[in-house]
């Protein structure tokens, strides 16, 4: 019997493909790297490569980031485009999104095709990138967006700033909308911001540290809705943290603007309560928030206003995270425990189901950087990119296994549940728990 | 006048990082044991062998000729071996990081180290990653516990006490680690603090904070027993928090003009290096209620204090640490 070529046949797993609405237990088929069968009892009549047993597991379109920082060019000493990749795959994710604040910027056709080279390089997960949508991400100039569109970028953000100036940003939004493709903006008023390195309130006036206040966030994003109301562009809102920006997207979405957004598992799980001994592991921007922030962000979820769960994952050197607070870098690194963290924040709480879970972590992130013709679901003919997880397996988050080069990770010995078995990307077992 | 209340009380701390975190006994007991070192201070010969063949580093990473200099003073009468390190840098400039300097002193056999840092928190990061005892000298605008504690040690010696006392702390709230180590000293000790400054300089949802907050020096002046007046810090404000000087001290300087409806036997407390004329006029600040001499003079015994007890709590903890 001839044996087709990157095949898998999945048996008996809890299949859950919310495009489809799927959620029941059978067998799904793969052949040359698609989707060939979503069926019980599937009986291959050609010889398969990989046939695995998913009794007792959840096999789910493979998840997808649409937020990471692999810092590669210029700061491969943090995360290359390797070991972020492999972080990747352990983490559950078949497709990742690389932001552009690396040095030099993402801000040309031929870095976004370098960025592609080494995902492709890499062999672990598909690694799609965001151009920068100003020059060198100051926000002043348009950078070549269209370029870049042919390259391959999937959206534009110059994520770490957002652009203050909203003639810039309109022009941005404006010239944008010609290529279809999501702005992705960090909202953050620079100037009202200051030089805040937490969230502006009682903790931050009794460590002594200066503060970012949450209108920083919310004062851009109000701005950005109303520019996108003008402009009609697809407008996509990164990692919000507060109250006022959940309300401000609630608005949006009623008055059915093509307004996305996305939230990490850290703005879920942590207060600035968490910063009390100036452990800089809790440094983020945006900063950690208060109990009344985390519970609308939870709201807003369980109401199916947030589109996407997103890691941000930030790798930063220890040297650099082992300096003062205020001169420590932002940010947090956790790619490959961020669904066991999303199970704990989501599921262990009962917020929403599986289904919802998997939506926000695959078909809805797909639609936002307008890959969900071919990914995100289990469709047939769309690419095999499958990730199967144990929901009952627990483990413990032991940073220093990390495939990531980051060890910039508050979550070091987190008990968690929903271990990830098997990642498939194109047909191929790039991780498995077992190797 | 001030006396041991507890004979039985432990010093346990091998860090002074802040007074947030000390209870009430603790810095009676500080203030206590300052008092029995103020006697030294009087003698012809002010040394005492306590700390001898300790090496202390007065670590300052910010301009400070007060400070310095009394920690300085304060462990050569204990005779310690003091190291001065002084390297002005901003908190967020590259080079050798704080962490890297302090490893390099420890590996010379440092027993404590005086920190003062442009970053808040700074001490507590060290008190984490070396062996030394810390004793925080001002970190950002987080804390300055041994100027608050000079502080309460002056005015306790001039009320016995400062429970049930109205303290007055006035001008830049937000940026300053003496207020923030003053409120939580005074608070603790019994007085009632109201913060007076205009609204650009008070921190964020400063109302959680034990205190009372005022915006009209004149609404508060005449109930305060004791008045504590910050110095505006130039150098700090990135901001443009106040128009101009002069507007400012019409409505937050102490002049002899509002003096004139406080109370007779108000004490005037500054934390120097005064602006004469902005926030205190010449007249108040050399005048018969003033105590910013006093203040200079009893943080040598305050220091003294402080350097005495990190030392036998550490002391303690290596010889516990070597019996098991």
């Amino acid at each position: 019997m001839k044996e087709a070529k990157k095949s898998v046949l999945i048996k008996n797993g809890r299949v859950i493909d919310p495009v489809n609405s799927v959620d029941e237990v059978c067998d799904i088929l793969v052949l040359d790297g698609k989707i060939a069968k979503v069926a019980k009892d599937i009986k291959a009549d050609i010889a398969i490569e990989n046939t695995i047993d998913a009794t007792g597991k959840i096999v789910t379109p493979g998840l997808i980031d649409i937020h990471v920082h692999f810092r590669e060019p210029g700061d491969e000493e943090e995360e290359t485009i390797a070991s972020g990749s492999a972080a990747a795959v352990a983490g559950g994710f078949t497709s990742v999104v690389c932001m552009p604040n690396t040095d030099p910027p993402i801000q040309d056709e031929t870095s976004v095709e370098f960025v592609h080279r080494m995902g492709r390089q890499a062999r672990k997960t598909h690694v799609y990138v965001m151009g920068a949508m100003t020059k060198d991400r100051k926000g002043v100039e348009l950078a070549e967006m269209g370029l870049m569109a042919k390259a391959g970028a999937v959206g534009f953000t110059d994520d770490g700033a957002g652009v203050q100036d909203s003639a810039v940003m309109s022009r941005v939004l404006k010239y944008s909308s010609m290529f279809g493709l999501v702005v992705s903006q960090h909202c953050q008023d620079a100037a009202f911001a200051g030089r805040g390195v937490m969230n502006s309130g009682y903790n931050s006036t009794i460590l002594g540290l200066p503060g970012i206040d949450a209108l920083a966030e919310e004062m851009m994003l109000w701005r950005d809705i109303q520019l996108v109301k003008k402009t009609g562009a697809k407008y996509h809102a990164q990692h919000l943290s507060t109250k006022g920006s959940i309300d401000i997207i609630r608005q949006a979405k009623a008055d059915g603007l093509n307004v996305t957004c996305e939230v990490t598992p850290h703005h879920l799980l942590f207060t600035d309560d968490c910063i009390k001994d100036y452990d800089t592991n809790y440094k983020v921007n945006p900063p950690l928030r208060t109990q009344k922030d985390v519970a609308a962000i939870t709201d807003a979820i369980k109401d199916g206003i947030v589109d996407a769960l997103v890691t941000d994952h930030a790798p930063h050197l220890m040297s650099e995270k082992e300096l003062e607070f205020l001169a420590a870098p932002f940010g947090i690194a956790g790619i490959e425990c961020a669904l066991g963290l999303y199970i704990k924040a989501l599921i262990e709480t009962e917020v929403i189901g599986w289904s919802q879970l998997i939506a926000m972590l695959s078909s809805r992130p797909a639609k936002i950087i307008g890959i969900d013709d071919e990914k995100g679901a289990l469709s047939e003919g769309y690419w095999a990119d499958i990730t199967i997880i144990d929901p009952e397996a627990k483990y413990r988050v032991d940073i220093n296994k990390f495939e990531s080069k980051a060890r910039n990770c508050p979550y070091g010995g987190w008990l968690l549940s929903g271990k990830v078995e098997y990642t498939i990307v194109g047909g191929e077992i790039r991780f498995s728990s077992d190797i | 006048m001030i006396r041991r209340r507890d004979k039985g009380f432990k010093w346990t701390r091998k860090h002074l990082i802040g007074l947030r975190e000390l209870s009430r006994e603790e810095i009676e007991f500080i203030l206590d044991t300052a008092d029995g070192f103020s006697q030294i201070n009087k003698r012809s010969i002010k040394k005492s062998p306590t700390l001898r063949g300790k090496l202390v580093v007065n670590m300052f990473f910010e301009d400070s000729t007060r400070t310095r200099n009394s920690f300085s003073l304060a462990a050569s009468r204990l005779s310690a071996d003091v190291i001065e390190f002084t390297k002005k840098s901003s908190a967020l400039s590259k080079g050798e990081t704080l962490l890297d300097t302090a490893r390099n002193l420890e590996a010379m056999g440092v027993d404590t180290v005086v920190l003062r840092h442009g970053a808040g928190g700074a001490s507590k990061l060290l008190s984490r990653k070396i062996n030394a005892a810390i004793v925080n000298a001002g970190d950002g605008f987080n804390e300055h516990p041994t100027q608050a504690l000079l502080d309460v040690y002056t005015i306790k010696k001039h009320r016995g006490s400062l429970d049930g006392l109205k303290i007055g702390i006035v001008g830049d709230i937000a940026n300053s680690r003496v207020a923030r180590s003053n409120i939580w000293a005074m608070t603790k000790l019994g007085a009632e603090v109201t913060l007076v400054a205009p609204p650009t300089l008070m921190p964020p949802q400063v109302s959680k904070l034990p205190v009372r907050v005022s915006y009209d020096l004149d609404e508060v002046i005449e109930e305060l027993d004791v008045i504590n007046m910050l110095r505006i810090q130039f150098e700090r404000l990135s901001s443009n928090p106040f128009p101009s000087k002069r507007e400012y001290s019409k409505w937050f300087g102490l002049t002899s003009e509002r003096m004139k409806r406080a109370k007779d036997d108000i004490i005037v407390m500054h934390p120097g290096p005064m602006n004469r004329g902005v926030e205190i006029e010449s007249a108040v600040a050399d005048g018969k209620n003033s105590v910013i001499l006093e203040q200079v003079a009893n943080g040598i015994s305050v220091r003294m204090a402080v350097l005495y007890l990190v030392n036998k709590a550490a002391a303690q903890i290596e010889k516990e640490r070597g019996k098991r």
